[in-house]
């Protein structure tokens, strides 16, 4: 039982996918504009997210490790799939407001990554938990974004109205605002150090700090172009060491041959 | 043809994908570090995103409503673009060597991407046929293209600026892409 109690904490604190991992960014901008949204959008998320890991765990002794990616992608589409036929049945309004975003949670990297991170190597009870934790953790990121989205952009919260009509800014209920939220709240975690996949590791070229566990995707690029200059730069490196090498030896040789002319 | 056109504008600057509807961020501030990448990204994207648009919208048409099973649709497409992305990858080492050297590292990338979902989906959500899929989609991926290297541009110059210490690295790219989304909003009156 401390292990599931460990799972959360990881999930809601420790490894928040929204604060510290920054992971599935496009639901977070996209549907936090009321926070009616932001927890309707986490609270879908987190479903998917425990019976995916529940699921995957399950089977992870019998999907062959080729085909794995392709089999977690049908698991996890289909859960989809019921989640959105569920909303539209019983809860059309959030089903309408989501839109396109509730189909979009297939690509969500939160969930093949928890799979792929946690799911495909832990039992189905910690792993379910795991997805309990991440789910909680994506939820409470996208509310805290979207309360404070609404308050300045519609000046209510929940629906309630705190600021009067006259001193709202709407541009932060509209796409602009999302940008301008996300990154005040990425310099404060610059600014206070805390721990965050966009301040990595001091002094480390890569993005994530060569820390694979702790990879947003995103960065991956940029990694991959440092690693593969590195692995050219020491090539290069090798050949010329070579190079020097046999033109010492050659060296040798013609001054052994030179001496035994004379 | 003046439908196709208004598709096209519509998709690519009006509700352009990543800065009005927030599809394909990842890779919009992960390989916006430079510009010639950026393109390079931004063709590949063009490349899977018209082809999957076509393909997906075949398979609505001549599979799911036959057989009923429109309910299945986030499956085959999700099913059908993987397979797409591996098969066009396969395709471009065989026969164009020249053009998988400048686009194979990302395409594996594009899979992942949630504007080509997000692109085929739309197309079903807006009930377009096949041609109209056709161009919706290369609208979406011309859109993408061009905020992704307006935005890598962008980085690139302000590489040297006097930016504030907190604000180095993401919070600055983040406050550049709203600054774009909100000239962007600008166009919202064209159509």
């Amino acid at each position: 039982m401390n292990k599931c109690m460990e799972r959360l904490y990881n999930g809601i604190i420790k490894e928040n996918p929204t604060f510290v991992l920054m992971l599935g960014m496009c639901p977070t901008l996209a549907t936090t504009t009321t926070a009616v949204n932001g927890v309707g959008m986490g609270l879908t998320t987190t479903a998917v997210l425990i019976f995916s890991n529940l699921i995957i765990s399950a089977l992870r002794k019998i999907i062959p490790d080729r085909v794995r990616i392709p089999a977690y992608i049908v698991i996890v589409a289909s859960l989809v799939t019921i989640v959105q036929l569920l909303l539209k049945a019983f809860l059309p309004s959030l089903d309408k407001s989501l839109g396109i975003f509730i189909p979009l949670i297939v690509v969500n990297c939160i969930i093949l990554g928890r799979a792929e991170a946690y799911a495909a190597k832990n039992g189905p009870l910690e792993s379910a938990f795991d997805g309990i934790g991440m789910g909680l953790g994506f939820t409470l990121g996208l509310t805290c974004i979207a309360v404070f989205r609404e308050l300045l952009g519609a000046g209510t919260v929940f629906g309630l109205t705190i600021i009067p009509e006259a001193y709202k800014i709407s541009i932060f209920g509209l796409a602009p605002g999302a940008f301008f939220v996300l990154a005040g709240l990425t310099a404060l975690q610059n600014k206070f150090k805390m721990p965050s996949a966009t301040n990595g590791a001091e002094g480390s070229v890569l993005a994530c700090g060569g820390n694979c566990s702790r990879c947003t995707g995103s960065a991956c690029m940029a990694n991959h172009a440092t690693l593969e200059t590195r692995r050219l730069q020491a090539e290069e490196d090798a050949l010329a060491a070579k190079k020097a090498a046999v033109a010492q030896k050659q060296a040798e040789l013609s001054a052994k041959l030179d001496k035994k002319e004379s | 043809m003046k439908e196709l056109i208004l598709i096209i504008v519509g998709a690519a600057l009006v509700n352009n994908i990543i800065l009005s509807q927030f599809q394909g961020l990842c890779p919009f501030l992960g390989v916006s570090k430079k510009t010639d990448t950026a393109a390079g990204m931004g063709v590949a994207v063009i490349f899977v995103i018209t082809l999957a648009s076509f393909v997906t919208s075949l398979i609505y048409k001549f599979v799911l409503v036959p057989l009923n099973i429109t309910y299945l649709q986030t499956i085959a497409f999700i099913l059908v673009i993987a397979a797409l992305v591996q098969f066009v990858e396969m395709f471009l080492k065989k026969s164009m060597p020249s053009l998988y050297q400048a686009l194979g590292v990302f395409l594996p990338l594009i899979t992942t991407n949630c504007a080509v979902l997000g692109a085929a989906l739309t197309n079903v959500q807006k009930k377009y046929g096949i041609l109209f899929s056709i161009f919706n989609g290369l609208g979406t991926a011309i859109g993408f293209t061009l905020a992704i290297v307006l935005l890598a541009s962008i980085r690139e110059s302000i590489e040297d600026n006097d930016i504030p210490v907190n604000f180095k690295g993401s919070p600055i790219v983040l406050i550049t892409s709203g600054l774009m989304a909100i000239a962007f909003m600008g166009f919202a009156g064209l159509i």
